[in-house]
């Protein structure tokens, strides 16, 4: 549309961007200050820190909640990795199937993944609690991979069959026929060209399982805690006078580095998000 | 028998390339069933026990007592009805809020590609992360909420509400939080509706001289309506399993336990393993029926977007 703005228009386009990104912006800006703020200001009832202090993240990264938070920290990176990998490398092949070789069962698979990823996920809470404990796989890092799967795999299989459904296959057997051998062909045109897309659903996937509260909540006590689970009990924890610091600090910390991986891949993310969902 | 000769026909290549599909697919595929219908069977299964984790030999078959003791339980009703209101106040607010956030970013010329960055923030940060900035924001004794409300409302406000002291109040930040979490993902969603109207035809609208109002429900809601659909399908039962926010705001107290709270409760916390396996199949029964009502009430069609 190129219609030119009148003034108005302009002045309402920037109000309403405004008022959307403030909207957006001040429950992180919040817990930033928050994580900022002294015990002694935290009741200050103002927004931004005046004295901002780093004491809450050493509490954290070398003080009293230290024990806490960095193994769950690490049990969190080493859960999500490995539920994503897992996951994306098993939908690879299964995306790769169901966008180009014919098969029966296509519908069934991509049905049954949109089924699974619309499970309640407490529901296998229970099942899996009672199981995970007779074979002892509760409170353990595999024992958490495999059900965040249940997350990870269908959202995964939807978004790389989106993907793969558009590229343009055809030009493999092009390069093959312009003397590339199918090997070459494959690293230098299809590589390529689904890069994007399997990195793009490795993200969300990431995401998804970074996110996980209930069966972190569920099925670790000790030992293979996530973060999420892990900043619920900073609660019940009271090495320290009050974890409110502590849990503001330890949020950011893992907010941040998500934060910044979105707005680095915001397009590929937007296209992999709406693609997995609709497919316009 | 039909199908013998049908596959006796198909040529070698053909049957290669179906093994090859199966091979590549089947991983995925059994993992997926092994991970999610094998633990609801044996969610039915257990269901029909009395069961508890710290005392497994009085294991007991009861058929379905437990179904009958959840179902005749006011707990169960309360948080059902707890999980219907909020489903509803957060789909709706988020498919108002989300169209209107969706049309800015179509419209939108100056700092477009800011503006469809930053909406992905919320998106990006931890669901418990978002309840605990909430429930700090609404907090008595560090929140700021308070104090701006009485400040704007000239002292009328109480600068010490207590928000998280009862049924109606804490559904506030509950629902804030949430609705905060999840537009970004119903605004992606309504944008793709949004951008797949023929601008032509809008534009045929304006020359007509058909008003904003008229534009918005003759023109752009009916050319979006599957894509409004799906996005309310898959919100409202991404928001009827509720459970996060919840439990860190106020781990529900003042009747404000969801659903998943529920089950969580009877497994976890009391280690009733028959009684939390029977919330755990009337709460996927409750996900069925919502889906079956957008499915076959509303015909939402999930594969007839696809190509």
């Amino acid at each position: 549309m190129n219609r030119e703005m009148s003034g108005s228009q302009k002045f309402w386009q920037i109000v309403a961007s405004v008022a959307i990104i403030v909207y957006t912006v001040v429950p992180l800006l919040w817990i930033l200050n928050m994580s900022l703020k002294s015990t002694a200001d935290r009741a200050d009832g103002k927004f931004w820190a005046h004295n901002p202090t780093l004491e809450n993240y050493q509490l954290i990264f070398t003080g009293g909640a230290k024990d806490l938070f960095l193994p769950a920290l690490r049990n969190s990176i080493v859960v999500a990795i490995a539920a994503t990998l897992i996951a994306v490398i098993l939908a690879t092949f299964c995306a790769y199937a169901i966008a180009r070789l014919d098969f029966p069962g296509k519908r069934l698979i991509l049905g049954t993944a949109l089924t699974v990823s619309f499970f309640p996920v407490i529901s296998l809470v229970t099942p899996l609690f009672d199981l995970w404990r007779r074979i002892h796989l509760f409170d353990t890092i595999p024992g958490l991979i495999l059900p965040y799967l249940v997350l990870t795999l269908p959202l995964s299989i939807w978004t790389l069959s989106a993907f793969f459904q558009q590229i343009p296959w055809e030009m493999e057997q092009a390069a093959q026929v312009d003397g590339a051998t199918s090997w070459e062909a494959f690293r230098k045109v299809i590589v390529p060209l689904a890069a994007p897309g399997v990195f793009t659903t490795a993200i969300i996937a990431f995401f998804t399982a970074w996110n996980d509260f209930v069966f972190a909540m569920s099925l670790t006590s000790d030992h293979a805690r996530t973060v999420p689970a892990a900043l619920a009990f900073f609660t019940g924890a009271s090495q320290f006078e009050s974890p409110t610091g502590a849990i503001c600090a330890a949020g950011v910390v893992v907010t941040i580095p998500v934060v910044l991986l979105v707005l680095f891949f915001q397009r590929q993310i937007v296209s992999g998000l709406t693609s997995g969902a609709v497919k316009g | 028998m039909s199908t013998r000769t049908v596959e006796n026909h198909l040529s070698d290549r053909a049957r290669d390339e179906r093994r090859l599909g199966w091979r590549l697919a089947g991983p995925a595929f059994v993992i997926m069933i092994l991970v999610t219908f094998y633990p609801i069977l044996q969610a039915v299964y257990t269901s029909l026990f009395k069961y508890r984790l710290t005392d497994p030999d009085q294991r007991e078959f009861v058929f379905l007592r437990n179904y009958g003791i959840i179902l005749t339980d006011p707990l169960w009703w309360r948080a059902f009805g707890t999980t219907t209101l909020i489903t509803v106040v957060t789909v709706v607010v988020e498919l108002v809020l989300g169209f209107a956030i969706a049309l800015a970013m179509e419209k939108v010329i100056y700092g477009r590609g800011l503006l469809r960055t930053i909406v992905l923030i919320p998106y990006s940060i931890i669901t418990v992360v978002s309840a605990f900035s909430w429930f700090y924001a609404f907090a008595t004794d560090t929140g700021f909420v308070d104090p701006l409300l009485n400040k704007l409302s000239f002292g009328l406000f109480p600068a010490d509400f207590d928000w998280f002291g009862g049924f109606w109040s804490a559904m506030v930040p509950i629902c804030i939080s949430e609705i905060w979490k999840t537009t970004p993902f119903m605004s992606l969603l309504l944008l793709a509706g949004l951008t797949q109207i023929d601008s032509a035809m809008e534009e045929a609208a304006v020359v007509d001289g058909a008003t904003w109002g008229e534009r918005l429900r003759k023109v752009i809601l009916p050319n979006m309506k599957s894509q409004i659909m799906v996005a309310l399908l898959f919100r409202t039962l991404d928001a009827f399993r509720i459970f996060d926010n919840i439990f860190i705001m106020t781990a529900g107290s003042h009747d404000t336990s969801s659903l998943s709270l529920v089950a969580y409760n009877q497994t976890i916390s009391r280690t009733e393993v028959g009684l939390g396996s029977a919330v755990s199949v009337l709460l996927f029964c409750c996900v069925v029926i919502i889906a079956m009502i957008f499915v076959k009430g509303f015909r939402v069609d999930l594969a007839g977007g696809r190509k």
